[in-house]
């Protein structure tokens, strides 16, 4: 069933044009093409297909966290952050990929220095939901982020629940959950 | 653990350089209160945190997450047909709407072009979810201000929708009504649909939306409380991420079902030239808790508009797309009186037979009664997808919350949670 994506997309272009010497892979199905970026120039790209005239990619629809943990086809890293921008005068859209790889054990909360990419709050403010949720799910961490907190769990939960290495029953969290009486509250 | 208000400098108001609170005494004397998660006018759990200078907002921090049932995670389990039940419970307030998206993504990622037959029906269902959906919000915004026989004129109506949706599909509240490429069942008998539809459209809806229109359009408490209140400007309605009827309020002409078009909202969709439904998109410029109401309210006349142009050339056929597609799964019938159903059956349920989609990863979104409601769904090529992301258009809808809410009074809180139809069950998932 697999085709050739065809990387005609002239966004493809203008961001190769626009940041000579870097690194870009591009993918398309279904008629949706997607730029995948180095983590490092996320940020920059992103400002680039929003703020350019010829791109003006100014609704920012939605940031999806990935888990490709043993995913059966090849992947660039264990983690990728799609962003899934919207131009709303050309009504086009317009998908923006990054990969990240952990260098920690990744069953617990620990604070990888390796799993930080730089957040865009400061383009689009309605990120700020978004990148706590991908926080919350999967631990990836925003750079700039004005309140990375989680957002669906509460504060102290002990894992992030999206990653694939979390079972779907949990690790006991609702049998072991501290109970408050009325003598310890 | 103790709940403790962090510093967060994005939102925190300077109260001697803040224009609202010019005229206002500071007594110094910041108080704070917790707005449910358990209150009346929240619909279902929401948390705020408000921090108060007398009754006016100083700061509003939104919590969420009290419905949270990994909805997201549950989908990396269950297979694409079996996913449908757990959508159907994320937006409960128009179920079959997600139900439709749902399957939507999953037929992009095939590759399923659905019969003329189902693509009518599901337009149908989708539309009167929208009006089901907006009947709720705008009743309930008057709930909310106090005018409890709006709410009522409104749910009456929602109940016989109910009966519409009990009627094609078996069950009330949450459907389950679409399965890959077709729908669980074709409706019962034509007539007896149609007959159901036409009075909803025709008489029930228009009478609700008359009454609703007569009781709060010109009704000085109600514009006095949500005219200028809540206000969202356009640029920050596209900076937030703000999509349908709060959008639009705002002045941002975005419609899914114009702007990327899908069922019969696309040119062409029976393969014989059909034309798409006509409807117009409605929006207004104020982007106030009120204007959010007018646009809710003109919506629901515009889908039974839409409804009206479908109704009467549901086309004959099959609901299923075609047997060798081999995703349909086939009907009872089929399966005990013909061994190409059996097999196809069976090829589908055992466990290690099942869907095979290309392994790759899809966007698809519709626009629900809310706003944007998309999938991401990446497929490993397996009967269950890898990773399911939900957009869920209430979450976003709701993040503005803490902005547009400081400076009003306590008193603000209820109309504008109302205009916004925050939905807990989709907010968390």
């Amino acid at each position: 069933m697999a085709t050739t994506p065809s990387l005609d997309h002239p966004m493809f272009k203008l961001v190769k044009d626009a940041f000579p010497g870097k690194t870009f892979r591009g993918t398309e199905f279904r008629g949706e093409s997607t730029l995948i970026v180095e983590p490092g120039d996320l940020h920059s790209v992103l400002k680039f297909l929003k703020t350019n005239a010829a791109c003006d990619y100014n609704f920012l629809s939605d940031i999806a966290g990935i888990d490709y943990l043993n995913y059966p086809a090849k992947t660039l890293g264990r983690f990728a952050l799609v962003y899934n921008l919207i131009c709303l005068a050309r009504n086009e859209r317009f998908f923006v990929k990054t990969s990240i790889d952990p260098s920690l054990p990744t069953d617990g909360i620990v604070n990888d220095p390796a799993l930080v990419v730089d957040s865009v709050c400061d383009l689009w403010p309605g990120a700020e939901w978004m990148e706590r949720e991908v926080f919350d799910m999967l631990g990836i961490r925003f750079k700039g982020h004005p309140d990375l907190r989680r957002i669906l769990l509460w504060e102290d939960y002990p894992g992030h629940p999206l990653r694939k290495d979390y079972p779907v029953r949990g690790r006991g969290e609702r049998e072991s959950y501290r109970v408050v009486d009325r003598t310890s509250a | 653990m103790p709940f403790t208000l962090k510093p967060d400098d994005a939102l925190s108001v300077d109260a001697d350089k803040a224009s609202y609170l010019q005229n206002h005494v500071d007594t110094g004397d910041r108080w704070v209160l917790n707005f449910g998660p358990q209150h009346p006018a929240t619909h279902t759990t929401l948390r705020l945190v408000l921090e108060l200078d007398g009754e006016r907002i100083a700061r509003c921090t939104p919590h969420i997450g009290y419905l949270h049932s990994g909805f997201e995670k549950l989908a990396e389990s269950l297979d694409y047909n079996q996913y449908v039940t757990i959508v159907s419970r994320m937006d409960y307030l128009s179920p079959i709407a997600n139900d439709i998206a749902w399957h939507g993504a999953v037929e992009k990622l095939f590759g399923i072009d659905l019969t003329p037959r189902c693509k009518v029906l599901r337009t149908i269902m989708h539309e009167m979810a929208r009006i089901q959906n907006h009947l709720l919000c705008t009743g309930a915004a008057g709930l909310d201000l106090n005018a409890f026989t709006g709410f009522i004129y409104a749910f009456n109506v929602r109940e016989k929708i109910y009966d519409l949706v009990d009627y094609i599909s078996g069950q009330r509240f949450h459907p389950d009504w679409t399965r890959v490429g077709g729908l669980m069942q074709d409706i019962p008998d034509d007539a007896m649909f149609i007959r159901l539809v036409k009075d909803l459209i025709d008489k029930e809806v228009p009478t609700a939306v008359d009454e609703l229109e007569r009781l709060l359009n010109r009704n000085r408490i109600f514009v006095d409380r949500t005219q200028g209140i809540g206000v969202i400007t356009k640029q920050d309605a596209i900076d937030w991420s703000l999509t349908g009827p709060m959008a639009r309020a705002s002045g941002v002409l975005r419609d899914l079902r114009k702007d990327s078009p899908y069922l019969c909202f696309k040119d062409n969709w029976d393969g014989q030239g059909a034309e798409a439904v006509k409807f117009t998109v409605v929006a207004a410029d104020e982007g106030d808790a009120r204007a959010r109401f007018l646009v809710r309210m003109e919506e629901i006349k515009q889908s039974c508009a839409i409804i009206r142009q479908l109704i009467d050339k549901i086309p004959a056929g099959p609901v299923d797309s075609f047997a060798d597609s081999k995703v349909v799964k086939p009907n009872k019938k089929d399966v005990y009186g013909s061994i190409e159903g059996l097999i196809q059956h069976f090829e589908l349920i055992m466990t290690n037979r099942g869907w095979t989609p290309p392994v790759a990863e899809v966007y698809s979104a519709q626009e629900s009664a809310n706003g944007e409601l998309g999938y991401y769904l990446v497929s490993d090529g397996g009967p269950r997808a890898w990773r399911v992301k939900v957009r869920p258009p209430c979450f976003l809808n709701y993040s503005i919350m803490s902005k547009i809410t400081e400076g009003h009074l306590l008193s603000d809180i209820v109309a504008i949670i109302g205009s916004i139809n925050v939905v807990a069950a989709e907010l968390d998932r």
